[in-house]
């Protein structure tokens, strides 16, 4: 078993705790683990990314080689697109719809919606919309994650208990929102 | 023993408290950081009272762990690439000095400039200064290295350098630690003349090094890191460097043809190795994370021996990081590409944070500067770089840490007025002090202004050295106090903010501009933490 998982996002969005989890619950799992990150300039408002891997054989490369990434979970609809050369042709994109525009010529949004839909297996919801629903309009991150559980070959509860160890320090208030967030996009991204 | 899910940069942290380390010394800077960052937080760091405070820059970094080193106990210094430029001559003079305890010196340069002004491959620092060079492949051998390294450091009495690259510092897995060893008690070196580099001494001690450095060639633990594994496709053969040998396996693992592999993770190299490969293959394909040093060595001045492929003769792009689908290609694989970047993906370079106080002095700056005319703002390395980039397209110099100050002073000697330095408080205090002394001595007709934001912002957020100081620091130095001005850069401020700059720039002589306003990132930062602490206190 391998997941090659390519997260992307703009700096500050919160893709590393999405990481993260994915990262506390393949140790839970016993998988082997390596993700890279990006830190520095570009987080400040630029694109960033982190190659996410796991799998239950020893991983050489930090990196995931063009067209081997099984999955792009992406919370910006356009910084979905900026990874296609990454994908493999089976592979999935889950991505949050919400654009951030911090650039003047930002692209169209139909033609971005239009651009996401050619991709092919692709689910993209309003997480910004989900979270809010839920009080709570900062875990749009993990509504995306929970959005692209089921592409992720580790039972779900496993993904529960990791957001349980990640927000633990944060008290039980925050651990719950975010399972709900979890739990509701998972939902979100199974009835569409 | 426990196993960890580290950063590169993080095991390289752990290992060293594992190994006795009794201070790290260090300058912020992408991709080293997070090595002091995790010293200073770990509990045992604290238990076990291991000095961890910043330093000015990385060669005052560079000396006080030198002077740990004389005083017996094991230290170690980190820093990005260029930040070696900044430390080397203390660097390459302590390989003539030696060490008493323990010196590791890590090196964390960036290919591909991710956060970088040039690409600068460490390892040959460690060449030109004759001292033992380890590039671990992988975060465990990150861990497992820097034992080996302090004991190597006793062992020879030479600093050990570690070069890592971007990936690997910045990228996790698990890490399996060790049993921690105990600090060194303090000792004197046992010859006292030892790090007294007077020409006599130093040309007997330098003459030691270079045959000590052919001895390292032979060193097992270092040979034990050179590892060659044979095949029977002797077609080519395959020299791997660092981090390169996993991109290689990533490849291999799909399609294997056979090539004998040399991974290559310390230096000297012992030529053994290299011979055998060599002799056994028609050609040798060099995959190196940086410059192309071994293939240069193989290649050799006449290049005619050996048949060599790598960076030079364009198997391997010239520049930037390699990754798999690029060393898949230098393989002569097919590899599998995705689909092509849709045309609507437009660039986001990085932008100043909304509310960020560097914005407002340059938004003043560039209303100010109408009256000027263009060309006149030098700048230099920290978030205000970004001042370079529209809306403000304002800074046209970015070299190296403090060259704002300095270069405004040459450009100023040229006859340009009115000049500006654009500084950071962290980098001013880094290397921007002794560049204003110039300044005050022949009282350069230039304006600095210092944007402080009371932080190392670029980096996140760590302390800056002199916050709360700087203005004390700027008269010590003799600035004139009639033209040390002190803004708020606020927009409300606007107005008042662009008549000080007008009135300085056209001062004839010194000025200096201080400018200040937290960094939003480490306002809200702190805030949160308070009202965590508020939190946890009902």
């Amino acid at each position: 078993m391998k997941c090659d998982i390519i997260l992307a996002g703009v700096g500050g969005q919160g893709i590393l705790s999405i990481a993260a989890t994915i990262g506390l619950a393949a140790v839970e799992e016993g998988l082997f683990l390596k993700q890279s990150e990006v830190h520095g300039m570009s987080q400040r408002g630029g694109d960033v990314q982190s190659h996410l891997r796991i799998s239950d054989r020893e991983i050489h490369s930090d990196l995931i080689p063009h067209g081997g990434a099984d999955l792009i979970i992406s919370v910006e609809p356009m910084e979905a697109l900026r990874y296609l050369p990454w994908l493999s042709p089976e592979g999935w994109v889950v991505t949050n719809s919400v654009p951030y525009i911090n650039i003047p010529d930002y692209p169209d949004n139909a033609e971005l919606m239009a651009a996401l839909e050619d991709t092919g297996n692709t689910v993209v919801l309003d997480a910004d919309s989900i979270a809010r629903e839920l009080g709570s309009p900062r875990s749009g991150n993990m509504v995306i994650l929970g959005a692209a559980s089921s592409f992720i070959p580790m039972p779900f509860e496993i993904l529960e208990h990791a957001v349980q160890q990640l927000f633990s320090r944060k008290g039980k208030e925050i651990v719950d929102l975010n399972i709900q967030a979890l739990v509701a996009g998972r939902e979100a991204a199974a009835t569409r | 023993m426990q196993k960890l899910l580290l950063l590169g940069d993080e095991a390289i942290a752990q290992a060293a408290l594992d190994a006795g380390m009794s201070g790290m010394y260090a300058y912020p800077g992408t991709p080293s950081t997070e090595i002091m960052e995790y010293v200073q937080a770990s509990p045992g760091a604290a238990s076990g009272n291991v000095r961890r405070e910043w330093s000015s820059n990385e060669k005052t970094a560079m000396e006080a762990a030198l002077g740990m080193s004389y005083a017996g106990k094991r230290a170690m210094v980190a820093m990005k690439h260029v930040g070696l430029n900044v430390a080397a001559d203390a660097f390459i003079n302590s390989a003539v000095t030696g060490v008493n305890g323990g010196l590791v010196v890590v090196a964390a340069d960036d290919p591909s400039m991710h956060s970088s002004q040039n690409e600068q491959d460490s390892r040959f620092y460690g060449r030109f200064a004759m001292v033992p060079v380890l590039e671990p492949r992988n975060q465990q051998e990150a861990y497992d290295m820097i034992f080996d390294a302090f004991d190597l450091s006793e062992k020879y009495r030479l600093p050990v350098l570690i070069r890592i690259t971007t990936r690997l510092a910045h990228s996790r897995a698990a890490v399996q630690r060790r049993e921690a060893r105990a600090q060194n008690s303090s000792s004197l070196p046992a010859d006292p003349r030892q790090f007294v580099l007077l020409p006599a001494i130093a040309r007997k001690q330098y003459r030691a090094l270079t045959g000590l450095y052919e001895k390292l060639r032979t060193d097992p633990v270092l040979s034990g890191y050179n590892r060659l594994t044979k095949g029977s496709n002797t077609k080519a053969g395959i020299i791997t460097c660092g981090i390169a040998y996993n991109y290689l396996l990533e490849n291999l693992r799909l399609h294997n043809d056979g090539h004998p592999v040399l991974s290559l993770a310390a230096y000297p190299v012992n030529s053994d190795l290299v011979a055998e490969l060599v002799g056994s293959c028609d050609r040798v394909l060099v995959l190196e994370e940086g410059y192309p040093l071994i293939e240069e060595q193989l290649r050799g001045l006449l290049d005619r021996d050996v048949k060599v492929a790598g960076r030079l003769d364009g198997t391997v792009p010239r520049d930037g990081e390699l990754n798999p689908s690029i060393v898949a290609s230098s393989l002569g694989m097919q590899g599998s590409a995705g689909k092509e970047v849709p045309a609507i993906v437009r660039q986001r370079p990085p932008s100043f944070c909304k509310g960020c106080g560097h914005a407002d002095v340059f938004a003043a700056l560039a209303e100010v500067m109408k009256g000027f005319g263009p060309g006149r703002v030098f700048s230099d390395i920290g978030c205000y770089t970004l001042g370079a980039l529209p809306p403000y397209n304002m800074v046209n110099s970015c070299v190296d840490m403090g060259a704002s100050v300095t270069m405004a002073v040459g450009a100023a000697d040229a006859g340009l007025f009115p000049a500006v330095a654009f500084i950071g408080d962290s980098t001013f205090t880094h290397s921007g002090m002794t560049g204003l002394l110039d300044a005050v001595i022949k009282d350069s007709p230039i304006t600095v202004i210092i944007s402080d934001n009371s932080t190392t912002g670029m980096t996140g957020g760590q302390q800056s050295q002199a916050t709360g100081r700087i203005e004390s620091i700027c008269l010590g130095l003799g600035v004139n106090p009639d033209h040390l001005r002190v803004i708020v850069p606020l927009r409300k401020n606007n107005e008042e903010n662009m008549a000080v700059m007008a009135e300085e720039l056209n001062h004839h002589g010194l000025s200096v501009i201080l400018a200040m306003r937290e960094c939003i990132q480490t306002a809200s930062r702190n805030k949160k933490a308070a009202a965590a602490e508020k939190n946890q206190a009902e």
